[in-house]
């Protein structure tokens, strides 16, 4: 245990610039951690660093392998882009880079960001810290395990069903998916394109608001990207007096395990100590939520997912002919859950099917965001638990897609409705951490930032790997 | 179906043009427009279809569809959209096309006596080289792709059925390549692919409403080509007809060298692109501004030009059209005829009939043919002078003098007259034995002696004159 490595990434980046501690050995320190690590959680880790000397000037990154970095080997968790390496940079990965923060790793994830225990990486799966026979959660396994273990100060990583916040949850640490927009999907390899967005992993709520404050803005290359519209704040206030908290049965109530439950309606009555206001809110669609985003989502991953060809990048197969190419590099590349959901959405958008299965989510969707539209009319926030459940035993539902597609079913309808929403610890269960949800109208990350900083003062949850590494 | 060797058919003709944009950049990327440069130059990561790019739309492409569709009167969408649509073949780098399909940026519009379905924007593929002696797939013994095409702006312009023989498709055609042309929008060169024409083709009973069994024709590029296509095809859709047979639905390709056609691809093997709204990009919704930044743009258009050639100027319609419809010898013309004392018809008969004078400077052309009028040159000695106006340049009043070609004074040609008639004493005999066609051999001499430069009827009437006939 090293005391450099206990500061979290604001206060080690406010020693740098203070001089009180030396960018190299910051390096160093994690490198070295990084280099070193046994879950699993890294594709690949740099030599040497390659931060601009901003504001996070010297406080390391672990990235997504999802993110494009020029010349760094970038497969997206996936054996079919094995030995791309990608002739461009990410705008997310640019814009941190250029804030000071040097690329630390490439981190391990479900193949292509599909999955929500990181078994499904081409590259095994990422071992969770607080129990190695536990997964980590995913997409983002690797990014949320190495912030956890303490081998990076933090990371970025992507959400599309809860791909951020439910690895958070399941490690014990922050997590933030954004509103739709507010960051560049710029070379972020692609899953579901309305859904997917980049956001902070983080071991506080502090710095999932400082390093999101330099990943937002309307990026040219992303036209679905818009300037937020206002300065991200770093939190401060610890009261929550007259923030009104909406409590949804529809994902407070059943699937919701007895541990993840009794942590939440611990965190509930904190709300209230602290002034904030409980509400019941109804989300009555949000029971198909699920349902309409294993349409949509496998949809747009099954055109987004075709560029995998053999032609101009990562593996080839074949006999030379142009259909076994396709096929056998496909066979080849692509794993189980891959292919499943390639098939589940070329299916839901071939002709005759279109109108029954997409166009039917699209419609629920529709429902879905209206849904928050009512609900955020009467209250500030929402509140729920991140995951019905704590980590859970690697290979305990490989075999079993519906029981962890439900992993999800708390975190799938902010995506849907493009909204952001945090994860925060709240506390643990049977000894495991159990992650906090709080949702906000889009564009109220500070709004989120603020409840959840006073209400991570009030929890005080002070545990976890990367304290005692 | 029964034989019916006397029933009459009448062929139902639609047109598919894809025009290529003679924008500076690609449509979605910001790639330089390929002009037979080395292949794969003019490539970035975007129009490669890399993993994590994303489209970008070109904004002068849409200028440009707004001015297509305006010119063509169609209805322009408040708001288009794009769709992804998907097959799988090399020259399609992310194995879907992003093209406008249900809610195309231009409607229903009219060009001559054909109504415009619709104009849509979207993007080349790549260009499939073949390696081999026929030059086509079936044959290769590899493939190579080059991708400077890839991404090019298109728009695709359909028309509804309404042409009913191939000389007329082929009229119609020429009409929208001078109007595009016109427009300054596209090279519409069809050899080089930046006009190419598919032609939906079949046979109705004539004055029936109910149309037949149609088939595409691909790609054909020439004018020529295209009727040529279309008549082969209708005598082969007749021949079946007149059978008791059923015309099939199908693609095919005519081969111009053999003038047969084969299929490509039947309807059973149509593809199913399963379309669905493109989620990287955002509606295209014309802005006034816009708008009216392309009404500005447009510029006076063929067909109109011809309308006002013959109703102003007194034109024949089919002089009109000629120098309507291309529009360097029509800005020639209108030049031309800014000069003094020009008549518009005999300026017509001169641009229209000679070639030459497409490559001679307008104000000298319109001196040319103002000394033509005044005979101070004769018709044939002015078609010298074209000449080397065309190859050399320079006035024409210069050289005529230079090389001696003016018409002769009266008194010089009646002496020349007179000499060849006391020359040619047999001729004058035959005459005055009523063998008028014997004056050829005296006109013949006064010409030889005055090298063409006299008037060949004013020799005749001088013959006459003298010969008192």
């Amino acid at each position: 245990m090293t005391e450099l490595a206990q500061l979290t990434a604001a206060q080690a980046a406010e020693k740098i610039r203070a001089r009180e501690v030396s960018a190299d050995e910051l390096w160093t320190l994690y490198r070295e951690r990084a280099a070193a690590d046994d879950l699993n959680a890294y594709m690949w880790v740099a030599d040497e660093p390659d931060g601009g000397d901003g504001p996070l000037a010297g406080v390391p990154l672990a990235v997504k392998d999802l993110f494009c970095v020029e010349g760094v080997p970038s497969y997206a968790g996936s054996r079919i882009l094995e030995g791309y390496r990608p002739p461009y940079t990410a705008t997310s990965v640019s814009k941190l880079r250029e804030a000071g923060a040097p690329v630390l790793g490439k981190t391990n994830m479900d193949e292509f960001a599909m999955g929500s225990s990181n078994e499904n990486s081409g590259f095994g799966p990422v071992e969770n810290p607080w129990d190695r026979e536990r997964v980590p959660g995913g997409s983002s396994g690797g990014s949320a395990a190495a912030v956890a273990a303490g081998s990076a100060p933090w990371a970025i990583g992507t959400d599309t069903g809860g791909s951020i916040r439910q690895p958070a949850a399941l490690c014990g640490i922050v997590g933030l998916k954004p509103t739709y927009g507010a960051v560049s999907r710029y070379g972020m390899i692609a899953f579901a394109s309305s859904l997917d967005q980049c956001g902070p992993l983080t071991r506080d709520v502090t710095d999932a608001a400082l390093l999101f404050r330099h990943m937002v803005g309307k990026d040219p290359c992303d036209s679905t990207s818009l300037e937020f519209p206002e300065d991200i704040t770093l939190p401060s206030t610890e009261s929550l007096d007259g923030v009104r908290f909406g409590v949804p049965p529809e994902l407070t109530g059943e699937g919701i395990e007895d541990g993840v439950k009794a942590v939440f309606d611990e965190t509930l009555k904190k709300i209230e100590g602290l002034g904030g206001k409980l509400e019941e809110v109804a989300l009555p669609h949000s029971p198909h939520a699920i349902a309409a985003y294993y349409v949509i989502a496998p949809a747009e991953a099954s055109a987004n997912l075709s560029r995998y060809d053999g032609v101009r990048f990562g593996i080839r197969e074949g006999n030379g002919d142009l259909l076994s190419m396709y096929e056998e590099t496909r066979a080849a590349g692509f794993g189980a859950e891959v292919k499943r959901r390639i098939m589940l959405g070329t299916y839901a958008l071939s002709s005759g099917y279109y109108e029954a299965y997409y166009g039917r989510a699209q419609r629920v969707r529709t429902k879905i965001a209206d849904d928050f539209r009512e609900a955020f009319a009467k209250v500030d926030l929402i509140v729920t638990p991140t995951s019905p459940t704590v980590a859970f035993k690697l290979g305990e539902r490989t075999n079993d897609p519906w029981a962890m597609y439900l992993a999800d079913a708390c975190t799938v309808p902010m995506p849907l409705a493009g909204i952001p929403a945090i994860s925060i610890p709240g506390g643990l269960a049977d000894g495991l951490p159990v992650g906090i949800q709080l949702a906000g109208p889009a564009f109220s990350e500070n709004r989120i930032f603020d409840a959840a900083y006073a209400l991570e003062q009030a929890i005080g949850f002070e545990e976890g790997p990367w304290r005692d590494a | 179906m029964t034989r019916d060797p006397d029933r009459v058919y009448e062929p139902v003709i639609g047109l598919e043009i894809h025009v290529q944009l003679s924008t500076r950049t690609k449509m979605f990327c910001g790639c330089a427009l390929s002009f037979g440069e080395e292949p794969n130059t003019r490539t970035c990561p975007i129009c490669l279809g890399h993993p994590g790019v994303l489209p970008v739309i070109n904004a002068e492409a849409v200028h440009y569809a707004l001015m297509i569709g305006m010119a063509l009167e169609c209805e322009i969408a408040d708001r288009s959209i794009f769709h992804r649509k998907q097959y799988f073949y090399p020259d399609n780098p992310k194995a879907y096309q992003i093209s406008q399909y249900d809610v195309p940026i231009c409607g229903a519009g009219q060009l001559d006596d054909v109504r415009i379905h619709r104009a849509h924007l979207e993007e080349d593929a790549a260009k499939l080289v073949h390696a081999g002696a026929s030059g086509r797939i079936h044959s290769a013994e590899h493939s190579t792709v080059d991708f400077n095409r890839a991404g090019t702006p298109l728009v695709e312009i359909v028309t509804e059925p309404d042409l009913h023989e191939p000389k007329a498709a082929g009229e119609w055609l020429r009409l929208l390549r001078a109007t595009l042309k016109r427009l300054g929008v596209s090279d519409v060169n069809m050899e080089e692919g930046s006009l190419r024409c598919d032609a939906n083709v079949s046979l109705r009973h004539a004055g029936s409403a109910t149309l037949g069994t149609k088939t595409e024709l691909k790609n054909m590029n020439s004018f020529r080509f295209l009727e040529r296509g279309i008549e082969a095809e209708l005598k082969r859709q007749e021949a079946i007809l007149r059978d008791g047979g059923e015309v099939e639905q199908e693609t095919l390709h005519f081969d111009p060298q053999s003038g047969t056609l084969s299929s490509l691809r039947s309807k059973e093997e149509a593809h199913d692109y399963r379309y669905f709204p493109e989620p990287d990009l955002v509606g295209v919704a014309p802005t006034q501004a816009m708008l009216d930044r392309a009404r500005e743009a447009l510029p006076e258009l063929p067909a109109a030009r011809a309308g006002r050639f013959e109703s102003e100027l007194g034109l024949p319609a089919d002089t009109a059209k000629l120098l309507a419809f291309r529009s360097e010898l029509g800005d020639l013309y209108e030049e031309a005829l800014s000069a003094d004392g020009v008549d518009p018809k005999t300026l017509a008969n001169w641009v229209t009939q000679e070639s030459a004078a497409a490559d001679v400077e307008p104000a000298a052309l319109a001196k040319l043919v103002v000394m033509v009028s005044e005979k101070a040159v004769s018709a044939a000695a002015a078609r010298q002078v074209l000449g080397v106006l065309a190859s050399e340049g320079g006035d024409p009043a210069a050289i005529v003098e230079q090389q001696g070609l003016g018409a002769q004074g009266a008194d010089e040609l009646r002496e020349i007259v007179d000499r060849a008639i006391a020359e040619n004493g047999d001729a004058v005999e035959k005459i005055k034995a009523g063998k008028s066609q014997a004056i050829g051999a005296i006109v013949g001499a006064v010409m030889r002696e005055t090298k063409g430069r006299a008037d060949g009827g004013e020799v005749q009437s001088l013959i006459r004159q003298k010969l008192e006939l």
